[in-house]
């Protein structure tokens, strides 16, 4: 079994949804990432997903796209999210990292030549916002060929026909936008929420994630629910952007301090 | 080859194009998708988006004959097609007529736009006017402070102005902002892009639209001068102006094309928006194509003197004719520009836009090259009275 698939045995063994938090690498400095991501692991994070910063995030709404400005003030390429990768796992062998961003900086680099990359730097998968199934069949096969996940969204205006699309190169999780909006809008429908869910693990045996506007603990414990994992982006990067100025410390026990009371209510 | 054979079923135009989208756009731009393929071909839909153009826009626009520009140059017998004698000063309503008209068939309440100079914001406002939808446009705040008087335009139309002050605060970024607006409200929502950017089928369905331009140059010429013209000229932006006229002349071997971009202070200095000239290909807002970006694949800033041609990704269509050879690219700094823009102003008595003005600059360079018998047609996509700030400000004037 890879990382994604241990996580997800130990969750369903142990009947809770798995967590998923969110940070953009980078932010709110290059320095900070890897603590970060240590940190979140103590707070009890399951997969770790990394934001790769880009110019024009065109899917993410206000909070992310600060993240990524205070991110690209320090010009974070996607090199160097590698090397944050890297030096994550020479503390930690276990929590599967996830690359979350757009098709440039992966264009930029060629599909195959990323795809090897971060094979080697210990990444486990790969989620672009703008690589829809239907042109997806490329860096599906790439990340393929190197035992990568490509782990893609599915959204409240998805039809059937193209969550069988998806699914047939889908791998990893399934991560499903509960909402029509940008990353941080407000949720609005869960029972919505749960159809599709329910809809989703009816037609795959891949786990289902559920992000886009999971701001606190009460939300993320009725989705856990039904769902396989929560995402939890926005809600982090604010409290982190809170206390930015205030040093490394605080970053880290603020990021804590969110993420740990959330943990607990993902018991089912 | 066949130009008139793309894109393909999926939007692409050989390695171009595509539909590089968010998932929750994917379904809208299916739907989309689906009720052009339903009205392209449907005779009341054509018979409107026609009378409209003929009675509302002030179709079709003359193809004029610059006697006094041709002879002072001393080479080829150069025209304008007086694309600037448009309702609202500019080109771009042929596309928001068309847009309109599927929006209001596919039952969409909310029409949304981004805007570069603010001539799409300001032909998107006036159609939404019309037809009694609710509009908002969204407009980089610089562009908003250079191009004041659509802005104005725009607001008296009843249009919602939203300055964008994320990124560049240029029009790449109202294109960003416009994307997430539809996003979350795809359900009411149409959005009608003004270039021939962006994800399929929006390349595909404004070329269309936009494509009437070229029709008429062509049946113009023939009358006219009896026989095709030698070249066409248009500025490139995003590229709408462009491809409405090129497109009728693509499997015309006897005419050469040239797109113009905004070679801002020199192609060498690197500040310019000039992606087909000095760029390379990538993924930006829904497409694949020429982009403007650094070695790690981040967009970079771009810089002219024209609103409308400061955007660092191209139309892929524009990306395809490159590599085909079929038409060619040049740039022409700011300076060129403002130089073609009072030549053309004191020698034939029109004021063009600083967007046309790059194009009226090389044809001031071509035509030298060429015989008297010979003959270009510039697309003069817009009128000037939106640029008069920043021009008085180059000229040391004040208003």
């Amino acid at each position: 079994m890879n990382r994604l698939e241990t996580v997800f045995a130990d969750t369903r063994a142990h009947n809770r949804a798995a967590l998923i938090p969110y940070i953009t690498a980078g932010d709110p400095s290059p320095l900070l990432t890897v603590p970060l991501m240590h940190t979140l692991v103590d707070a009890g994070a399951d997969v770790i997903e990394l934001g790769v910063p880009f110019s024009d995030p065109m899917a993410d709404g206000p909070v992310i796209q600060r993240a990524t400005e205070r991110a690209l003030t320090y010009n974070v390429t996607m090199r160097n999210v590698l090397e944050m990768v890297m030096d994550f796992r020479r503390q930690n062998q276990h929590t599967p990292v996830v690359l979350m961003g757009y098709a440039n900086p992966i264009e930029a680099m060629g599909i195959e030549q990323f795809a090897r990359e971060a094979a080697s730097a210990g990444v486990d998968g790969v989620l672009t916002v703008d690589y829809p199934a239907e042109e997806a069949q490329p860096i599906t096969d790439a990340l393929a060929e190197v035992g990568l996940a490509n782990i893609f969204l599915v959204s409240p205006t998805t039809p059937y026909a193209r969550e069988q699309a998806m699914l047939k190169q889908a791998s990893g999780f399934i991560y499903y936008v509960s909402l029509r909006g940008v990353t941080g809008a407000a949720l609005s429908d869960l029972d919505e929420v749960r159809a599709k869910v329910e809809e989703l693990k009816s037609q795959s045996s891949l786990p289902v994630g559920v992000g886009f506007g999971i701001r606190d603990a009460e939300t993320a414990q009725k989705m856990s629910a039904f769902a396989d994992a929560v995402v939890i982006g926005s809600a982090l990067i604010s409290t982190i952007e809170a206390v930015a100025d205030q040093g490394e410390a605080a970053v880290l026990a603020a990021a804590y301090g969110l993420l740990s009371p959330i943990r607990a209510v993902l018991q089912r | 080859m066949d130009y008139t054979q793309y894109p393909d079923a999926r939007g692409h135009f050989g390695p171009y194009g595509g539909i590089f989208a968010p998932e929750t756009l994917m379904q809208p731009l299916a739907e989309l998708t689906e009720a052009y393929a339903k009205y392209r071909v449907d005779p009341a839909f054509l018979a409107e988006f026609e009378a409209d153009l003929q009675h509302y826009v002030g179709r079709p626009t003359p193809l004029y004959h610059a006697q006094r520009l041709s002879a002072h140059l001393g080479g080829a017998q150069i025209h304008f097609k007086r694309e600037d004698l448009n309702h609202t000063g500019a080109h771009k309503i042929n596309n928001t007529i068309g847009q309109a008209m599927l929006a209001k068939r596919m039952g969409k309440t909310r029409i949304i736009a981004e805007t570069g100079a603010g001539q799409h914001g300001v032909a998107t406002a006036t159609v939404a006017a019309r037809m009694g939808l609710e509009c908002v446009v969204y407009m980089g705040a610089e562009d908003v402070a250079r191009q004041a008087p659509n802005v104005a335009r725009m607001k008296m139309l009843g249009a919602t102005v939203v300055a964008v002050e994320s990124g560049t605060k240029t029009l790449k970024d109202a294109l960003n902002e416009a994307m997430r607006d539809w996003v979350t409200n795809v359900d009411n929502t149409y959005y009608i892009i003004g270039t021939v950017a962006g994800p399929h089928p929006y390349p595909m369905l404004v070329r269309d639209f936009q494509s009437v331009i070229g029709r008429e140059t062509k049946q113009q010429s023939l009358t006219q001068l009896g026989r095709l013209p030698d070249a066409v000229i248009a500025c490139v932006g995003g590229g709408s102006n462009a491809m409405g006229l090129f497109y009728d002349f693509l499997n015309d071997d006897g005419v050469a094309i040239y797109g113009v971009e905004a070679g801002g202070d020199g192609i060498d200095t690197g500040r310019h928006a000039a992606p087909l000239c000095a760029g390379r290909p990538g993924v930006l807002h829904g497409n694949r194509t020429y982009l403007m970006q650094d070695d790690n694949g981040q967009i970079i800033g771009t810089h002219s003197i024209s609103a409308g041609l400061d955007y660092p990704g191209v139309g892929p269509e524009l990306s395809f004719l490159k590599d085909t050879g079929r038409a060619n690219f040049v740039a022409i700094t700011d300076d060129e520009a403002m130089e073609g823009f009072r030549l053309m102003t004191r020698m034939e008595g029109i004021i063009p836009a600083l967007e046309t003005s790059h194009a009226i600059a090389y044809a001031t360079k071509l035509a030298p090259e060429l015989s008297k018998h010979q003959h270009i047609v510039v697309n003069l996509s817009g009128r000037g009275d939106k640029d008069m700030n920043t021009i008085a400000r180059i000229e040391g004037w004040t208003l």
